[in-house]
């Protein structure tokens, strides 16, 4: 995108990536506690976080540098239909408020760092809690390649040329996460999170005074978009209006499902912190709906782009001077820090816990855990940094896609067994294969668009894959567990005790 | 008071309710302020539900 490097954008983004990494390996001290002694010091933070640091940390894995330029960028190539991501964060609250705090005590009474650990805690069945930790990894991979595609984006506006920039970034990534835990994502993520603020209530105010309001902000897309045609628009053609309320529900649903999301939640100090976090967050929905409208502010801008993924970064370098661009750039990189870091955490604990412990060391002390995390963080990050690296980005995007249908398969077994007893393990294990299986194959069939279409009555519906496989999940689940039950009224002894 | 927490639900997923241009506000489409203006009222939907819940446990 550009041909010379912005020295200027570039100074300012070396001086915050720097303070970060000072901040990251620092963090090993802060609330000190034995890091490498325990997992849950680790990989929670001792468990310690109030609502404060709960709602930075919660912010900043949810909303990731991925978003802030995938958002726009999707609002920007086809309109209102790309908005879904904020009915998807509103909603996605009232579930957490209802939810989250009890699944919150249940993990705390009983010492589960995992959602598969929760899930094994309830039925007693290994092979459930090996289906959960295994989509959970598998799901966390391309979501963190993601995030250093989000990277590559600023850094490349920089006019920086080469994979080696990203490369020591994630490196250096990689080692504070090593040393510090869970507390370095946790603090960063308040440098992260005010920047991201700052970034956006000027761009918000600023730019739409420079391009003459937001009438002509959205009459300018209109016109974008009239010249355009197709499914675009400022507001949603009546065949995207299905597709639009089942990608906000089944995003909301799956979004605290995955590995990074709970790790906020498990290293919350109180089930109370949670509920405040319910109210709090929102706030961060606000920011979400605004960065979305960055996508239409390109076309007041008369901003080109080969890439829509470039919208955001050409935006800042566009109307901005070089320092502020630099801040938003550094702003955006450290974004994808703080989810980069949780994820492989979420993802590494889920191997320690529920593949390590479970299959190979199952008397591992304490430290050992500690020790086995830390060594499979280092493994995921490599692995994702592999990913972007030497496989076609477009892969990455694809899989985060159906890691999404996939992670939403494991809310059956997560998230009923905190109400009722009733489902038993077979049955939520044949759902959830059913779901997985069902979705992937009619994802991968439709070239893997999120989207499937159903005939009923001669009318089509189309709809997101990921919301119809969890509804085929838990059917297959119900009956399953009615014909289980019929078979061998007498359930497994693990599953008895809570 | 839980079914407060339902009607962000019904609010934001019955898309027909929004799916609109007019009547705009400070430029923003009905599509955009509606939607935005769902953020707040959940915040404080869910602080109602939060206020009349009995705590389960010293803070």
């Amino acid at each position: 995108m550009a041909d010379h490097i912005e020295w200027v954008a570039l100074a300012v983004f070396i001086f915050f990536f720097a303070l970060v990494t000072v901040m990251g390996f620092l963090a090993a001290r802060w609330k000190a506690g034995p890091v490498s002694e325990h997992l849950d010091e680790w990989g929670l933070g001792g468990r310690q976080f109030g609502t404060w640091i709960t709602w930075f940390l919660v912010g900043g894995d949810f909303y990731t540098a991925y978003t802030v330029i995938a958002v726009p960028a999707l609002v920007y190539a086809v309109g209102a239909y790309g908005f879904f991501a904020l009915p998807y964060t509103v909603i996605v609250y009232p579930f957490v408020f209802a939810v989250m705090p009890i699944l919150w005590s249940r993990a705390h009474a009983n010492g589960h760092v995992t959602a598969a650990d929760v899930v094994h805690g309830t039925y007693g069945s290994r092979a459930l809690e090996f289906a959960v930790a295994m989509t959970g990894m598998v799901a966390t991979m391309p979501y963190i390649a993601l995030q250093l595609i989000g990277m590559e984006v600023v850094i490349k506006a920089m006019g920086l040329r080469g994979e080696l920039p990203l490369v020591a970034a994630f490196i250096i990534l990689a080692l504070y996460t090593y040393s510090s835990g869970l507390r370095a994502p946790a603090l960063i993520a308040f440098v992260k999170d005010i920047m991201i603020y700052i970034v956006v209530l000027v761009a918000v105010v600023i730019v739409p005074a420079k391009l003459g309001g937001y009438g002509a902000v959205f009459a300018a897309a209109n016109d974008a978009f009239a010249a355009k045609g197709g499914a675009t628009g400022l507001i949603l053609k009546p065949a995207q209006m299905l597709p639009y309320a089942t990608l906000a529900l089944g995003s909301a649903l799956a979004a605290f499902m995955y590995p990074h999301t709970l790790t906020g939640i498990f290293a919350a100090k109180s089930a109370d912190t949670i509920r405040k976090n319910a109210i709090l967050l929102p706030a961060y929905t606000l920011l979400l709906g605004l960065i979305a409208l960055l996508g239409y502010m390109a076309y007041a801008a008369n901003i080109k782009v080969s890439s829509p993924n470039d919208v955001v970064p050409m935006l800042f370098k566009v109307l901005f001077p070089s320092w502020f661009a630099g801040f938003a750039f550094s702003a955006i990189a450290i974004g994808a820090l703080v989810p980069a870091a949780v994820m492989s955490i979420g993802a590494a604990k889920l191997f320690t816990r529920n593949v390590w412990k479970s299959y190979v060391d199952p008397n591992i002390s304490h430290a050992g855990e500690a020790a086995v995390a830390k060594i499979a963080s280092l493994v995921v990050k490599v692995g994702a940094l592999a990913f972007i690296l030497f496989l076609p980005t477009q892969y990455a995007l694809d899989l985060q896609l159906l890691g999404g249908l996939w992670i939403l398969q494991t809310f059956p077994a997560l998230v009923f067994g905190l109400f009722t007893r009733w489902f038993r393990s077979e049955g939520l294990l044949l759902g959830w294969a059913t779901g997985i299986g069902w979705g992937s194959w009619t994802a991968w069939s439709n070239g893997l668009k999120p989207l499937a279409t159903i005939d009923l009555g001669g009318v089509s519906y189309v709809f997101y894959v990921g919301l119809a496989a969890l509804v085929l999940n838990i059917a297959v689940a119900a009956v399953a567990t009615v014909i289980v039950g019929l078979v061998s009224p007498n359930r497994a002894s693990a599953t008895a005790q809570s | 008071m839980w079914i407060l927490l339902l009607l962000p639900f019904v609010g934001l997923l019955w898309v027909p309710f929004y799916n609109f241009t007019e009547p705009s506000l400070f430029g923003f489409p009905f599509f955009y302020w509606y939607q935005l203006a769902w953020v707040p009222i959940s915040s404080l939907l869910i602080w109602l539900v939060y206020r009349s819940r009995t705590p389960d446990e010293a803070p």
